[in-house]
């Protein structure tokens, strides 16, 4: 099937959306509530495009193409009715960039800056401040929400859960839980796929103690569960800051309480730092070279005595294949027997 | 698993037994919600009424330990309606007529009886199970931790056979392994009668390969399991046991045993990244780097192997498990040095056939799923994809055996163990997260509210609980989603830990004990 866009003609595939075939063909179009895994919800307005013999511009999110469509992603009218849309959001938000823990990821500040909003223009009522700091892990500021929409259909649509929907009309609308009995009192799993997908600073994990911008993201895979989520560890300073899930196999976009939130172990100031030597009962630090020579003489004096089937070792499911080929082949090649296993049966 | 994550969502009908998935592997569970949504049929067994039994077309609440009555019940049902893939059967598999044989005696009036739920429920489950079209069986530990624990997989086996749901997408049988890297520590020959890659060690020519590979003599007696390493710690035949990111004190079967057997060994060494209850009886602790500090791959359970990426330097002066275990073998006379974790991947590759074709510059951009024969392989998303890996099916049919332990006059209650979603294991690193203890701070114990008005028991009372192995106090949780007469406790908590509680009896082949069937008495603490 083939479109123009912008005045180029492109071959396209039947069924898709205007917005697809757009990035597609490497052609940035907005968007606030829309996300590839959820069918479209065409409530942010910012994707809309003029199509040549419509009267009304479309959203391209929820509009597939048809044969011979001319479509232009950023005509005059385009652009006007995008700006008026960030025009509306920003004049019902607070502008606290400078202190915002979203800043520098935020969606409606990049749209902002590219469109070239820097003040609202209409001025009038607020929605309060509506904050709910129930859940250990993560807050909801509704001042701060443009109810996008995109936390309640994450929850419902992709981790099933349905913790959260809209609540009143008009003006009012809020994102809560039912009855309104605060994030901990409902069934929310604190997995955390609200925060990942917020667009703005509503939805935020606790005590934030980084600006985007001084932090770098390293792709590693989960080390709890099975499951082998792909996830960015944050980093800030030879720490770890934060986790957000990648959008890929096997977890697309997707973590659970475990992966999202409890990664705190990591610099917790309880870690071992140094190796430890039991003398008269008690625990005293050693350095490495005084406990490799310690093991090594025990493994001597014992393999002498007793012979390798003497020797057991537990090797571990926490640790990578290549600590527990070691590992085994230590005990194997090494000692000398077959004596190890680890908690599989556990 | 045999099949994908991936695969899940475009199933027909899934069979969730013994697997508390929402909890376990909450993201799998994700997957398993869309397929409901999508139209895909679910059947749930479990002793618990879990969440994803309330997405289930049909839920069948048995008593632990009866798997393998149900299974070989539904499996009747199956035959009985005609619903088996003959042809598959008939091309792909043997020893049908065994199987049609044990499996006679199983009707489901009977099996009924045994698990303790209805008749119908299951000719309905049977029924789901047979007329998909591509159906997946999902299970971990509820099948697993049973003296017939391997009877009980054979079965699952069996009924994935018989219905033809093996070497096809979106179908198959699904073990969810449990930890990180479980699937990895076994690929790797983490297990005593096999090197990596299931190469097993009382085969000469295996032997042979791996003493070319790594110049060295190598033994040919296949090794002790984890329960006998403890027995042997215990009686005095293990004299140096090496113990790394592992914790038997908190989740090994009855407690009492491991502290003896740990207090008795000669000379202990335990690695880890904090100070465990298992680390208290070490000689030598030596403190390893976190998943965050190092470079290497953890095989996923859908045996992905896939890429974990050093983000901050060690803590203090911690050093990844790989350096510390390749610097005490140089010490110990064996000179190999690796530069870093693809040295050794490469060297994993060189004598693992399944990972042949695994090097670093392949997982950049994402795992490979072994088998992966060679550098062109792309790995593989399901296993017996035309044939049966060894050659035909085999159906392996056996019959229903009552747990080792079962309530009696002296300890009237059946307990049973597993996790919860915000505990990983014995707590080492989520007990540190202070979030976490908010939620979930404590041990508890599940009671069904008519077995606590009997006992005079409350919501939130203390309660002792003791089994033949030991005694522990805990907190009530008066709950309706277990049985009159169940108790669930989780294992993770150390303090009031189920573990002391659990029978170590084991299931003659996999050595794997009995943790989800105890006998217990249980009283209010006054």
């Amino acid at each position: 099937m083939n479109i123009i866009i912008n005045g180029i003609q492109y071959e396209v595939e039947k069924g898709i959306t205007i917005l697809e075939a757009c990035r597609k063909a490497g052609i940035d179009i907005p968007t606030l509530c829309h996300d590839d895994r959820l069918e479209p919800s065409s409530s942010c307005r910012m994707c809309l495009v003029e199509i040549e013999g419509s009267k009304k511009l479309v959203t391209s999110c929820s509009t597939l193409v048809k044969e011979n469509m001319v479509v232009y992603t950023h005509s005059a009218r385009v652009m006007e009715a995008r700006k008026e849309v960030l025009d509306l959001l920003v004049s019902n938000h607070p502008m606290e960039c400078l202190t915002c823990a979203k800043s520098g990821k935020c969606k409606l500040q990049d749209y902002c800056y590219e469109y070239g909003i820097t003040e609202a223009s209409y001025k009038g009522a607020r929605r309060k401040p509506k904050i709910d700091t129930s859940n250990p892990f993560y807050d909801y500021d509704a001042s701060k929400c443009i109810l996008c929409g995109l936390c309640i259909r994450v929850c419902d649509e992709l981790q099933g859960t349905s913790a959260i929907g809209f609540e009143n009309r008009g003006f009012d609308v809020v994102v809560t839980t039912p009855f309104n009995e605060g994030l901990v009192n409902s069934k929310c799993v604190s997995c955390g796929n609200c925060v990942s997908v917020c667009p703005v600073g509503a939805l935020t994990p606790k005590k934030q103690t980084y600006r985007h911008w001084e932090t770098k993201k390293v792709r590693t895979t989960c080390s709890y569960c099975g499951v082998g989520c792909q996830m960015d560890l944050v980093v800030k300073e030879n720490r770890v800051v934060g986790v957000e899930p990648a959008n890929v196999v096997p977890n697309d976009g997707l973590l659970c309480v475990k992966g999202k939130f409890a990664y705190k172990f990591i610099n917790h100031p309880d870690r071992l730092k140094t190796p430890l030597i039991k003398r008269n009962g008690k625990f005293e630090e050693a350095s490495w070279d005084e406990a490799y020579r310690y093991i090594r003489r025990k493994v001597n004096e014992i393999k002498e005595e007793n012979g390798p089937d003497a020797f057991a070792g537990l090797t571990s499911a926490r640790c990578t294949n290549e600590e527990n080929y070691l590992f085994q082949k230590l005990f194997r090649a090494v000692i000398g027997t077959n004596n190890v296993d680890h908690c599989a049966r556990l | 698993m045999t099949n994908s994550i991936g695969e899940i969502v475009n199933t027909d009908a899934m069979f969730v037994i013994g697997s508390n998935t929402t909890e376990n592997h909450p993201v799998i569970a994700t997957k398993m919600k869309q397929a409901v949504r999508r139209g895909a049929k679910l059947i749930v067994a479990d002793p618990r009424r879990i969440e994803l039994a309330d997405y289930a077309d049909v839920y069948l609440q048995l008593k632990p330990g009866t798997n393998i009555a149900l299974l070989n019940s539904m499996m009747n049902v199956i035959l009985e309606k005609g619903l088996y893939d003959k042809k598959f059967i008939e091309e792909k598999c043997e020893n049908f007529e065994e199987l049609v044989k044990v499996v006679k005696e199983y009707t489901p009036e009977r099996a009924a009886e045994i698990c303790g739920v209805k008749a119908e429920d299951i000719i309905k489950a049977a029924t789901i199970y047979g007329e998909a079209e591509k159906a997946g069986i999902y299970y971990t530990m509820g099948i697993t931790q049973h003296t017939t624990g391997t009877n009980g997989v054979m079965s699952v086996s069996n009924l994935a056979l018989l219905c033809g749901n093996v070497g096809k997408e979106s179908a198959g049988v699904n073990p969810l392994r449990g930890q990180n890297n479980v699937q990895g520590a076994c690929d790797m020959g983490g297990l005593p009668g096999d090197l990596p890659g299931y190469q097993k060690v009382f085969k000469p020519e295996v032997i042979e390969k791996f003493e070319k590979a790594w110049n060295t003599k190598l033994s040919s007696k296949v090794g002790l399991t984890i329960p006998e390493i403890m027995d042997g710690a215990a009686d005095g035949s293990i004299k140096f046991l090496y113990i790394m990111g592992e914790n038997p004190m908190v989740s090994d079967p009855d407690i009492n045993h491991v502290k003896h057997a740990l207090e008795n060994v000669d000379f202990l060494v335990v690695q880890d990244i904090f100070m465990t209850e298992t680390a208290e009886f070490a000689d030598v602790i030596l403190p390893a780097a976190s998943f965050a500090e190092k470079d290497g791959t953890f095989s996923n359970t859908e045996r992905r192997v896939q890429r974990v990426r050093k983000a901050i330097d060690p803590v203090g002066e911690s050093k990844p498990d790989w350096k510390i275990i390749m610097e005490l073998m140089n010490y110990l006379g064996y000179s190999k040095k690796y530069l870093h974790p693809s040295d050794i991947m490469d060297e994993i590759a060189s004598v693992t056939p399944s990972y042949a074709g695994i090097s670093y510059d392949r997982l950049e951009d994402g795992g490979i799923q072994w088998p992966c024969l060679d550098k062109d392989h792309s790995g593989t998303k399901y296993l017996h994809k035309g044939n049966i890996a060894r050659g035909k099916g085999l159906f392996m049919p056996s019959d229903y055996a009552e747990s080792a332990e079962t309530p009696d006059r002296e300890y009237p209650y059946l307990l049973t163990t597993g996790r919860i979603l915000y505990h990983y294991h014995t707590r080492t690193m989520t007990g540190k997260v202070d979030g976490i203890n908010k939620l979930a701070p404590s041990s508890y114990v599940e009671i069904n509210e008519e077995t606590a008005n009997r006992l005079g028991i409350s919501d939130g009372d203390r309660v002792r609980i003791a089994s033949r192995r030991g005694e522990i106090e805990t907190t009530a949780k008066i709950t309706e989603i277990i049985d009159d007469g169940v108790l669930f406790m989780p294992f993770h908590f150390a303090d009031g830990a189920a573990n002391y509680l659990t029978n170590p009896a084991r299931d003659p082949i996999a050595k794997i004990s009995e943790l989800k069937v105890a006998a217990v008495k249980i009283e209010k603490v006054c």
